[in-house]
C-alpha cells in the first residue's frame, strides 16, 4: 500500500504547483487588459484573419496517403525482429507484404497524387 | 513456429488467386486509357471466372490451413461460388450502367474484385480473428462503391452513412471479440466451442462475458445483414448508391453476412443457443413484420427493393433460430442456405430490371414510372414478373422453394409461430410486388430501357434460372445440404 | 498487481465514451472519432486480456496490431468520403446529410 501513498503525493504536489502558480497570478498580478493582450498569442506574429482557413484538399490527400503507410508499418516492427529464426518462409512474405504496399505507392503516383500543385 | 505449407496455400487458392488479380488489375489499370474502361471489367469477369474455376476443383475437399486459421469445406465451397457468381453478376450489371452515368472508372471492378475476396476468406474463416479482417475487406470497398458517383450527392450520402454506421458495427463485433477472447483465451472457432464445454466459461463471471461477448457480435452481423432494429442504414443506402453497386452489396454482403453469422454460431456459440433462441426468433420475426410493412409505403423502386431486402434477410434468420438443436439444425442450415441462393439470384434479376430501366439523374427510379413497360418490352416486362413473383414466393419459382424449404425446417424445429408470421408477411408483400408488376402491365406509359448485351444476358439468365432451378429443386437442396453435413 | 477487471472497466467506460459520442455527436468528423474510442477499447481488452492469459500465446497482441491497422485504413476511406462530401456541401454535420428520408 506504501506504493499507492507515494503516488498519491506525487499527484497532490503535480496538481499543486500549476494551481497554485495560476492561482498566485490571479492574485498578485495587474489586470490591464488591451485587445492585443487577449489575443491568442500575445507575442510574436500578430494573427490575421480568421481561425477557420482553407487548407489544400491536397494537403488531406497527402496525410491520408502517409497514414495508410504509417500504419501498415507497424507489422514490419516484429517481422524485422525475429527474422533471424522464423527463416526463408518469412522473408518471401515480408517482401510479399511490401510489394503489396509498393503497389499501392505505384498506383498514388500513377494517378498523380503525389505532385504537390 | 509451424512453416506453412503447399497445402496452406491450396486450402484457400480461390481467394488468394482473385487477390492477386486484384492487385494486379490495380496496376494493369492505370495503362487502360479512360475511354476503353470496358477491358477492365471484362479482365475483372475473368479473374473471377478463374477463382470459379479454382473453386470448383475444391468440391469435395476438405482441409484446414495456416495454423488453424482457415478451413476449406464444403459449406465454404458452397458460399464462394454462390459469392463468385454474385461478383460476375455485379460486373455484368456495372459494365454498361457505370459508362452510361458517367461514372466509369476502372477502380470499380478492383474494389468489386476485393470485397468479394473479403467474402470469400469471410466464408472461409476458422478464427475470429480472420472474421473480423474478413469483415473489413468486404466492408470498405463497399463503402467506396456506395459513394462511387462522385458528382452525385446522394450517392456521396449513401457512402458517408453506411462507412459511419459500419464502422459502427465492426466496433460492436470486435468488442464482442474480445470479450470472448477473454473468456476462453482463444480465438479459434473449435478452440472457443472446446473452451466452453470444457467449463473454462463458467468460473469468475467468465459465463457473462461469454453471453455478452457473442450477443456482441450478433449486434454487429445485425448490422451487416440489415436485420432489425439494426436496418436503418440500409433504405438510405442502397437508394443513394449507384443501382449496380446495390446490386452487389446487397446480395454479396448479404450472403457473407449470413455465411459467417452461421458459422461462428453453429461452430462456437452451440452452448449459448438456449440464450440465443429466444433473441434470434424475435430478430426474425421484427424484420420479417417491419420490412414487409415500411415495403408498402415506398414508391422508390430502389427504396421499396431495399425494404424487401431488410424482409428477407428476416426470412433467412429464420433458419438460425434452432442452430443449437443438432436434430433440425443441419436440415434448417441448409434451408438457409438454399433460400440465400434464391434470394441472391431473384435479387440480381430484380436489380438487373432497375438497372435497365434507370435513367440519367435519378429518373425512371419511381415505381409509378414502370407504366407500360410490358406493351413495348414484354421480355423485361415477365423476366421482372418472374422475380416479383420469386420474392412473394409464389410458384413457380425459386422463391417459393426456398420459402417452403424455410418453413418446413422452421416447423420441424418447433417454431409454428416463426412459420405463421412468415406465411402472413409474405402475403403482405404480395401487396407492394404485385404493384410494380401491374403498373407494368396495365398502365400506359412510356419508359424506354437501354439495351445492354451483357445486362440483357443478366437479365435472362437469373430470369430463366429462377425458374428453372424451382423445378428441379431436391437437386440444388441436395447440393446445399451436402455442403452443410461434415 | 492491478487486477484485471479494472482494465476491463476502463475498456467498458472508454468504448461507452465511444458509443455515446456516435450516438450524441453530429459532426461527421466527431462520430468517426467516437468510432476510434470503441476501437482503441477494444485494443486495451485484448492486451489486457493477453497479460493476463496464457503470455507465451501471442493472439491478444497480434489481434490488437491487427485491429489498429485495419483501423487505419478504415479511417482513411472514411475520412475520403467525409472530404468529398464537404467539397459539394461544404458540411460535415451528420443531420444536414438528409435528401432521402422514409
Amino acid at each position: 500500500m506504501n506504493e499507492w501513498l507515494y503516488v498519491a503525493l506525487f499527484v497532490f504536489v503535480g496538481l499543486l504547483i500549476p494551481v497554485g502558480a495560476i492561482a498566485a497570478g490571479f492574485i498578485f498580478g495587474p489586470k490591464k487588459a488591451n485587445p492585443i493582450k487577449k489575443s491568442t498569442y500575445e507575442c510574436g506574429i500578430e494573427p490575421v484573419g480568421e481561425v477557420w482557413v482553407q487548407f489544400k484538399a491536397q494537403y488531406y490527400i497527402f496525410a491520408l496517403v502517409f497514414l495508410v503507410f504509417d500504419v501498415e508499418a507497424v507489422f514490419l516492427f516484429p517481422w524485422a525482429v525475429k527474422l533471424g529464426q522464423l527463416g526463408l518462409y518469412a522473408v518471401v512474405e515480408g517482401i510479399l507484404f511490401i510489394t503489396i504496399l509498393i503497389v499501392g505507392l505505384v498506383y498514388t503516383w500513377r494517378k498523380g497524387m503525389l505532385e504537390w500543385v | 513456429m509451424t512453416q506453412p505449407t503447399i497445402n496452406d496455400f491450396h486450402t484457400i487458392l480461390p481467394m488468394i488467386v482473385l487477390s492477386v488479380w486484384a492487385c494486379l488489375l490495380l496496376l494493369v489499370d492505370l495503362f487502360i486509357p479512360k475511354d476503353r474502361k470496358g477491358i477492365t471489367a471484362l479482365l475483372a469477369a475473368l479473374g473471377l471466372i478463374l477463382s470459379l474455376g479454382f473453386n470448383l476443383t475444391r468440391i469435395g475437399m476438405e482441409s484446414v490451413g495456416f495454423s488453424g486459421m482457415v478451413v476449406l469445406d464444403g459449406f465454404a465451397t458452397f458460399a464462394n461460388v454462390l459469392l463468385l457468381l454474385s461478383g460476375l453478376f455485379g460486373v455484368a450489371l456495372a459494365y454498361g450502367y457505370v459508362r452510361r452515368m458517367g461514372i466509369e472508372r476502372g477502380e470499380y471492378y478492383t474494389l468489386l474484385l476485393f470485397s468479394v475476396c473479403g467474402m470469400m476468406l469471410m466464408a472461409q474463416a476458422a478464427d475470429l480473428i480472420i472474421v473480423f479482417l474478413a469483415l473489413e475487406l468486404l466492408s470498405i470497398p463497399l463503402y467506396v462503391l456506395a459513394a462511387f458517383a462522385r458528382g452525385d450527392m446522394q450517392s456521396q450520402e449513401a457512402g458517408v452513412k453506411y462507412f459511419l454506421l459500419g464502422a459502427f458495427a465492426t466496433g460492436f463485433v470486435v468488442y464482442g471479440t474480445a470479450l470472448v477472447f477473454g473468456a476462453t483465451g482463444t480465438t479459434s472457432l473449435g478452440g472457443i466451442f472446446a473452451a466452453a464445454s470444457a467449463g473454462a466459461s463458467t468460473g469468475s463471471g467468465n459465463g457473462l462475458m461469454f453471453t455478452i461477448g457473442a450477443a456482441l457480435i450478433l449486434v454487429g452481423f445485425g448490422f451487416k445483414v440489415a436485420a432489425v432494429p439494426f436496418h436503418m442504414w440500409t433504405p438510405d443506402v442502397y437508394q443513394g448508391a449507384p443501382s449496380a453497386a446495390t446490386a452487389f452489396m446487397s446480395s454479396g454482403a448479404k450472403v457473407a453476412g449470413f455465411v459467417a453469422l452461421l458459422r461462428v454460431f453453429s461452430t462456437s456459440f452451440p452452448a449459448l443457443a438456449s440464450d440465443m433462441n429466444g433473441i434470434l426468433w424475435t430478430l426474425s420475426a421484427l424484420t420479417m413484420i417491419v420490412g414487409n410493412l415500411i415495403a408498402i409505403a415506398q414508391t422508390n423502386i430502389k427504396r421499396m427493393l431495399a425494404y424487401s431486402s431488410i424482409a428477407h434477410a428476416g426470412y433467412i434468420l429464420m433458419a438460425f433460430v434452432s442452430y443449437g438443436n443438432p436434430q433440425v439444425a443441419s436440415v434448417s442450415i441448409a434451408s438457409g442456405m438454399f433460400y440465400l441462393m434464391a434470394y441472391t439470384l431473384t435479387n440480381f434479376g430484380a436489380w438487373s430490371v432497375v438497372v435497365a430501366l434507370e435513367k440519367a439523374e435519378g429518373k425512371g427510379l419511381e415505381i409509378a414510372d414502370y407504366a407500360g413497360v410490358a406493351r413495348k418490352h414484354p421480355a423485361l416486362a415477365a423476366a421482372m414478373a418472374v422475380f416479383m413473383l420469386s420474392f412473394i414466393g409464389f410458384p413457380p419459382t425459386l422463391g417459393m422453394v426456398g420459402k417452403f424449404y424455410l418453413f418446413r425446417a422452421a416447423i420441424a424445429g418447433g417454431y409454428t409461430g416463426l412459420a405463421l408470421i412468415g406465411v402472413l408477411t409474405s402475403l403482405v408483400s404480395a401487396y407492394y410486388y404485385l404493384r410494380v408488376v401491374v403498373n407494368m402491365y396495365m398502365r400506359e406509359g412510356e419508359l424506354v430501357p437501354e439495351r445492354e448485351p451483357w445486362l440483357g444476358f443478366a437479365t435472362a439468365l437469373t430470369a430463366a434460372a429462377t425458374v428453372a432451378l424451382s423445378l428441379v429443386p431436391q437437386w440444388v437442396f441436395l447440393l446445399a445440404s451436402t455442403a452443410v453435413m461434415k | 498487481m492491478i487486477p484485471l477487471s479494472w482494465y476491463l472497466i476502463l475498456a467498458a467506460g472508454l468504448f461507452s465514451i465511444g458509443l455515446f459520442g456516435v450516438l450524441v455527436r453530429r459532426n461527421a468528423v466527431a462520430i468517426l472519432l467516437g468510432v476510434e474510442l470503441m476501437l482503441n477499447a477494444v485494443n486495451i481488452n485484448l492486451v489486457s486480456f493477453w497479460r493476463y492469459g496464457d503470455v507465451l500465446k501471442m493472439t491478444g497482441q497480434v489481434f490488437a496490431i491487427i485491429v489498429f491497422a485495419v483501423a487505419a485504413a478504415e479511417v482513411a476511406v472514411g475520412l475520403a468520403l467525409v472530404i468529398s462530401v464537404y467539397r459539394s456541401r461544404n458540411t460535415v454535420i451528420a443531420d444536414e446529410l438528409d435528401m432521402m428520408k422514409w
